[in-house]
């Protein structure tokens, strides 16, 4: 199964505040960062969390992010791990700046 | 929501959960603590340091450590039958890589052992992602600004492990003389070798 972000595509994770369980902390919702590699398939915590048998499988992410893009500030990176579905394709311009 | 986790309120149901599989005769009285602490007793940051000083002495070994670590420390005997993805991340003068769990406290804990108290605070957990200079300074682990900061925060099924630097001056030593040098903050990243 091809993986729908490649390495270098430059991602936001979707907004949403949940009302149930999420691996999506709120310090990265709605923030644009750089797939580094995918990590393997696994089901979604956000639906196995709630005690259903169905939680669907997916694609997880390492995503890259800048101090700034989280922040505002800093010179760091934060690399966190993403399901598949807290991501949509970024239409800004790629990242030059890894 | 991402992660109220009430120690106390968990603990109980847990207890309350042990009691009823005894009752039940799901598991017999004892069962659980047998196989807590055999996972325990082999779980130390010994393991991690053995790691590091083989990925020191043997550059292959490296290679394989820092493409596939769940594959490379299996090798050692190390996370046999783990679900879990081990991803090792190097250090080198350009970058520094620290690890933290926001959400609650994933740590490979097989490699690291128990994890440390200031690792679950919630001081760490927050601050490290935004701060990561000041914190690694409250450390004592105080880094030129040319070197790069990277946090990794494992949200998910993967788990992470620093390789640190080795030291320099230690080119005569073995790696049993390397592996003792390293310690469990230098596997978290918030100290050097």
């Amino acid at each position: 199964m091809t993986d729908r972000f490649p390495p270098g595509t430059r991602v936001r994770t979707f907004p949403h505040d949940p009302p149930h369980h999420t691996r999506l902390p709120r310090y990265a919702r709605g923030k644009s960062g750089v797939v580094v590699e995918p990590e393997g398939r696994a089901e979604v915590a956000d639906v196995s969390a709630q005690g259903r048998g169905d939680a669907p499988v997916e694609q997880v992410y390492a995503v890259r992010f800048a101090a700034r893009d989280l922040w505002g500030e800093g010179d760091h990176h934060v690399v966190l791990d993403l399901w598949e579905s807290y991501l949509e394709a970024c239409e800004e311009e790629r990242d030059d700046e890894r | 929501m991402s992660g109220d986790h009430e120690d106390a309120s968990i603990s109980r149901r847990v207890r309350r959960l042990e009691t009823l599989l005894e009752e039940k005769g799901v598991v017999t009285g004892g069962a659980v603590d047998e196989v807590l602490d055999a996972f325990l007793a082999g779980a130390s940051p010994a393991n991690g340091a053995r790691v590091v000083a083989r990925a020191w002495t043997d550059e292959a070994y490296r290679e394989r450590l820092l493409t596939d670590g769940t594959a490379a420390v299996r090798e050692l005997g190390f996370m046999d039958g783990s679900f879990q993805r081990l991803r090792v991340v190097e250090n080198t003068d350009a970058t520094h890589n620290v690890i933290v769990c926001t959400l609650c406290s994933c740590y490979p804990l097989a490699l690291l052992g128990p994890s440390p108290g200031w690792y679950k605070s919630e001081a760490y957990r927050s601050r490290v992602v935004r701060e990561p200079r000041s914190v690694l300074a409250e450390f004592g682990l105080r880094l030129p600004t040319s070197t790069d900061i990277t946090v990794w925060d494992s949200s998910a099924e993967t788990r992470y492990m620093v390789l640190p630097r080795r030291p320099e001056g230690t080119e005569s030593l073995t790696e049993d003389e390397l592996a003792a040098l390293v310690t469990r903050n230098a596997l978290i990243g918030t100290a050097a070798v």
